[in-house]
């Protein structure tokens, strides 16, 4: 199976960097697509839980929230077709790879506090969507073989980009 | 006296049915698969506008002014009532890519 490399810039959680082109007979499965896009999920989820409780910034609050509210949703729908399509999420070197980078930026967080923490995370933020925007047009979406995983995962780019573009607001307003 | 009583009452039945008269119509606005659908609508003063979220995320409808900023959760709506004439953009704030745009004109 060819794997999405994980490469180690330090200002994002995960960068999922896809450099090779997809080919039909390495491309990753659908068990192991949902995986990924699941634990993309989950690790933003723990960033903006973190960011509640130690940012004091009403927007980089609001933000959070949002990520959790969003990021859940999104999962729930996923756990929802995977069973339903009676698919095992599959572990595989890719979400390893961004619990591994997730869990040294969320070390790296806590140690912060006030606006340091403020605008390291939402920098975090940026970084960590443009990623996994990147890995869902290039890679993930491609890859899918099931229609309803596929459109999962295209309405997934679409509420990510979302969060980019307003992390980005964000970021320039704490710089 | 009577006539007095008469004239109050009038006055009461008047100030009711104008409280009770119809504020405009309600104009719906889609949102669906992170889109207003339409993006742009004319309405009149005293209509309401109410959007619709068809997707299983939460949104809003922000005023750029930041004159209003309603709440609209995943598969439900959320309404604002417009008062004056103007052309207002609006977005998600969750997700700013989403915009649209509402023309109230004072014609009634």
């Amino acid at each position: 199976m060819r794997m999405i490399e994980i490469s180690g810039v330090a200002a994002a959680i995960v960068l999922v960097a896809v450099t090779t082109p997809v080919h039909a007979a390495d491309k990753p499965s659908d068990a192991q697509i949902a995986h990924v896009a699941y634990t993309a999920g989950d690790l933003d989820i723990k960033a903006a839980q973190l960011a509640l409780k130690k940012s004091k910034n009403a927007e980089i609050l609001a933000f959070a929230n949002d990520m959790v509210r969003d990021h859940q949703a999104v999962n729930d729908k996923a756990l929802a077709l995977v069973k339903k399509l009676g698919v095992t999420p599959e572990d595989n070197d890719t979400s390893k790879g961004l619990v591994k980078q997730s869990s040294e930026k969320q070390a790296e967080l806590a140690k912060l506090s006030g606006p340091d923490f403020d605008k390291s995370y939402i920098d975090n933020e940026v970084a960590y969507h443009k990623t996994v925007d990147g890995a869902l047009q290039s890679t993930l979406i491609p890859s899918s073989d099931n229609l309803e995983l596929k459109s999962l995962l295209q309405t997934g780019l679409k509420i990510f980009t979302g969060h980019l573009e307003h992390a980005e607001h964000l970021a320039n307003a704490l710089h | 006296m009577l006539f007095v009583g008469r004239r109050a009452a009038l006055i009461v039945l008047a100030q009711a049915l104008a409280v009770a008269a119809p504020a405009g119509e309600i104009v719906q606005v889609k949102i669906s698969d992170l889109a207003f659908v339409p993006a742009e609508i004319t309405v009149n003063v005293g209509d309401t506008v109410e959007w619709v979220n068809e997707d299983f995320i939460d949104h809003t409808a922000t005023a750029k002014s930041g004159e209003w900023d309603v709440m609209v959760p995943a598969g439900k709506s959320g309404q604002v009532q417009l008062d004056h004439a103007a052309t207002i953009t609006y977005f998600c704030r969750v997700h700013p890519g989403m915009t649209g745009t509402i023309r109230v004109s004072a014609k009634r």
